[in-house]
């Protein structure tokens, strides 16, 4: 072994500038100082993907939340003209503002098909915030102020087309996305509580609870999640009221749901259980119910939420393929996957591609989700690297 | 090993008998039995059942009896290969459902065949080009894998199928071989027909096969013996294949056991999509009209082939990972 060190080698250039090298040591210190959640913030920001699948949920849920407003007609309301019309591109003209132009239909006799002319000649204005059916904001605020929209009657801006019955699609969505995104968040909300009470209290607990916690989370476990939401859900009565049945959908939901987490909650108690600030609490005479939402709860936080937004996606596309499949919500409920069973004729959607849409929509919400709890687990223990 | 299997196998009994009991709960939830919907179908077509036939039925099939006797009548079956009758297609329910189950099988084997032979190069590639153009593409089309749900690319896969190339991608064989003997033309269709549903399955579970391949990979490149091979002067190709990789693929067989559901679940709702005879069409059509021991035998054998799947997927593990073995 010779005496003589190499000196180490130039830290490699990770983004940061070469001066704050020298900077280190006082930003270790600053570092400390943080509280869990600064530090939690500090790792999540530095993930670009994270970010953007973030700002897409946000984007998604306020979408969801204006519903009323963004969409420029009522879910339920026809325009008999307009039947199958595709999707129409919305111009701008600095003399002129938005507008569309006018589509004339044509129909073929021999195929029976229904297609649309675009008629160049005539410009249609698009304006915003124009009045149209009155709805109610939120479910409070009753207006007739929509995003956009026509002002000439029975004429219509679609800009995903319309389906069968003249609906626009593009409405249509927004409305669906209600249904779509509050089911999973429901669903995980439930599932939430009942497997934090849960799994919280068998892994503190231990012995006989968590023996037959952990039978009854395997037993229903080792059923295949579809084959037996598709059991749950066919015996719903068929003459309930919508609102009863999406209830009913997101306790099927939960029903498999709170097993993971309750699962993965436990391990993460059990691990807790033996730091010695419970050791402490507990010497110090707290009562079980003190030491699990005083100390427990708070510990695994974190965790929590990253385990409710990775469970999302999976909440998402199980609302879809059940509605696809006519097992889940039902019309007049309006959600992705109803709107998706007109897209289940291939005839139909051969000649009317943009059915297909409502998928799109799907993609784009697992997707951010993915990416958003993605990036949130990576931070959620801040203390690692 | 034998002993580990053996006590596995045991454990399973329970299980499985709780699993039953919870399948034909759920079974009976829905109000009225199979002959309040024939008698729902009946009425709708005009005609209608008499009350005294369908309570002649309803003993014949002893729906008249009490929950728990009809439960143990059912399960008692099981020990001789009886699992019960189906009222709909009037034929023992064994006959019915081996065919489907089987197929269930083999198209989750397929394409769990698929998936690895597609996710270990790329896994691989991914990880010895960390950061690359080629591996943040991979990693994006990985995600874009996992987002897009089944049933969707199925629907996909018959559009373009039929109005793209004009051939028909439902259902086992073409119209036209579906009367034909057996023959090599017909097999070849046949396969054709299983081949894309089953890469269509793997798409999901390929995207998080090649994830978790990637980071295992990375994290094995990591270590000293790695370092040590290279310090021998072995070639970067050697180090990676014979020493890293054979060492990186063993959580890949760990979340086999996980992925498993996924695939049943996926064949479930694809094979409705592209009417394939799998479990999925029947399950959901018992399901519908409260053939009620047909769906239940469906549930109780995927739960079966589940947990031999896991059971597999963990002596596997064992077989390969001799730290496991000797604990």
């Amino acid at each position: 072994m010779s005496t003589s060190r190499t000196p180490l080698p130039k830290p490699v250039d990770n983004g940061t500038p070469a001066a704050s090298i020298e900077l280190t040591s006082k930003e270790e210190e600053e570092r400390f100082a943080l509280s869990q959640y600064q530090l939690m913030w500090r790792k999540f920001i530095r993930s670009r993907t994270a970010i953007i699948g973030g700002i897409f949920v946000l984007l998604l849920y306020l979408g969801a939340l204006f519903a009323n407003f963004i969409a420029p007609y009522l879910g339920d309301q026809r325009f008999l003209d307009y039947i199958y019309a595709p999707p129409q591109i919305v111009k701008y003209d600095p003399s002129f503002g938005l507008y569309i132009y006018e589509t004339e239909r044509k129909f073929n006799i021999e195929t029976l098909a229904t297609s649309y002319i675009t008629n160049k000649e005539k410009k249609i204005p698009v304006k915003l915030f124009v009045k149209g059916e009155s709805y109610q904001l939120m479910g409070i605020i009753e207006t007739d102020i929509h995003l956009f929209g026509t002002t000439e009657k029975n004429v219509g801006v679609f800009l995903l087309g319309t389906d069968r019955q003249g609906r626009d699609m593009f409405s249509r969505i927004m409305l669906g996305s209600q249904m779509s995104l509050t089911i999973g968040l429901v669903g995980v909300f439930m599932s939430l509580i009942i497997g934090s009470i849960l799994g919280v209290t068998s892994g503190y607990f231990g012995g006989i609870i968590d023996e037959v916690m952990q039978r009854t989370i395997e037993m229903i476990r080792s059923f295949p999640s579809i084959p037996l939401w598709m059991a749950l859900s066919a015996a719903l009565p068929q003459h309930w009221p919508p609102e009863r049945v999406y209830f009913a959908i997101t306790i099927i939901l939960s029903f498999i749901g709170w097993t993971w987490l309750a699962r993965q909650l436990r391990g993460k108690v059990l691990s807790i259980r033996e730091e010695e600030y419970v050791t402490a609490s507990h010497l110090a005479g707290a009562s079980h119910s003190w030491i699990i939402f005083r100390h427990l709860i708070p510990a695994v936080f974190g965790h929590i939420i990253v385990v409710t937004t990775l469970a999302m996606p999976g909440m998402i596309l199980a609302e879809s393929a059940l509605s696809f499949l006519n097992l889940g919500l039902r019309p007049p409920l309006i959600s992705w996957g109803v709107l998706l069973q007109e897209a289940q004729n291939l005839e139909t959607l051969r000649h009317y591609p943009w059915l297909l849409l409502p998928a799109a929509f799907i993609s784009i919400a697992v997707l951010s989700f993915n990416f958003f709890g993605d990036g949130l687990r990576d931070s959620a223990d801040p203390y690692s690297r | 090993m034998g002993a580990f299997i053996i006590r596995r196998l045991l454990g399973m009994i329970p299980t499985l008998f709780l699993v039953s009991v919870l399948t034909f709960i759920i079974l009976q939830l829905p109000p009225g039995d199979f002959m309040t919907s024939l008698q729902a179908l009946a009425a709708s077509s005009g005609s209608s059942a008499d009350q005294a036939t369908m309570d002649n039925l309803r003993r014949q099939y002893g729906l008249d009896q009490p929950i728990y006797i009809q439960y143990f009548k059912w399960i008692g079956g099981f020990f001789q290969g009886d699992f019960g009758y189906s009222f709909e297609w009037k034929r023992p329910v064994s006959e019915l459902i081996m065919g489907r189950l089987g197929m269930t099988m083999l198209l989750s084997l397929i394409s769990l065949i698929i998936m690895w032979i597609v996710a270990i190069p790329i896994g691989i590639y991914s990880a010895t080009h960390q950061y690359s153009f080629g591996d943040n593409l991979l990693t994006f089309l990985g995600f874009l894998g996992l987002s897009v749900p089944d049933f969707l690319l199925g629907l996909v896969y018959m559009f373009v199928g039929i109005f793209v190339f004009g051939v028909s991608v439902t259902g086992l064989n073409s119209s036209e071989m579906e009367k034909a003997p057996w023959s090599f033309a017909k097999f070849l269709d046949t396969v054709n027909h299983l081949l894309w549903p089953a890469i269509i399955l793997g798409v999901g579970g390929m995207a998080q096969l090649i994830r978790i391949m990637r980071s295992s990979l990375l994290e094995i490149l990591g270590q000293q013996y790695i370092t040590t091979a290279r310090a021998k002067g072995l070639k970067e190709k050697v180090v990676v294949n014979k020493y890293a990789v054979r060492v990186a693929i063993n959580p890949l067989i760990s979340v086999m056991g996980m992925q498993l559901p996924n695939l049943v679940n996926g064949a479930t709702v694809l094979g409705i999509v592209l009417s394939l005879p799998t479990t999925g069409p029947m399950f959901v059509r018992a399901l519908t009209s409260q053939d009620m021991f047909l769906a239940g035998t469906f549930l109780l054998f995927l739960c079966l082939i589940l947990m031999l799947g896991n059971l597999l997927a963990d002596i596997a593990l064992a077989w390969v990972d001799p730290r496991i073995r000797y604990e």
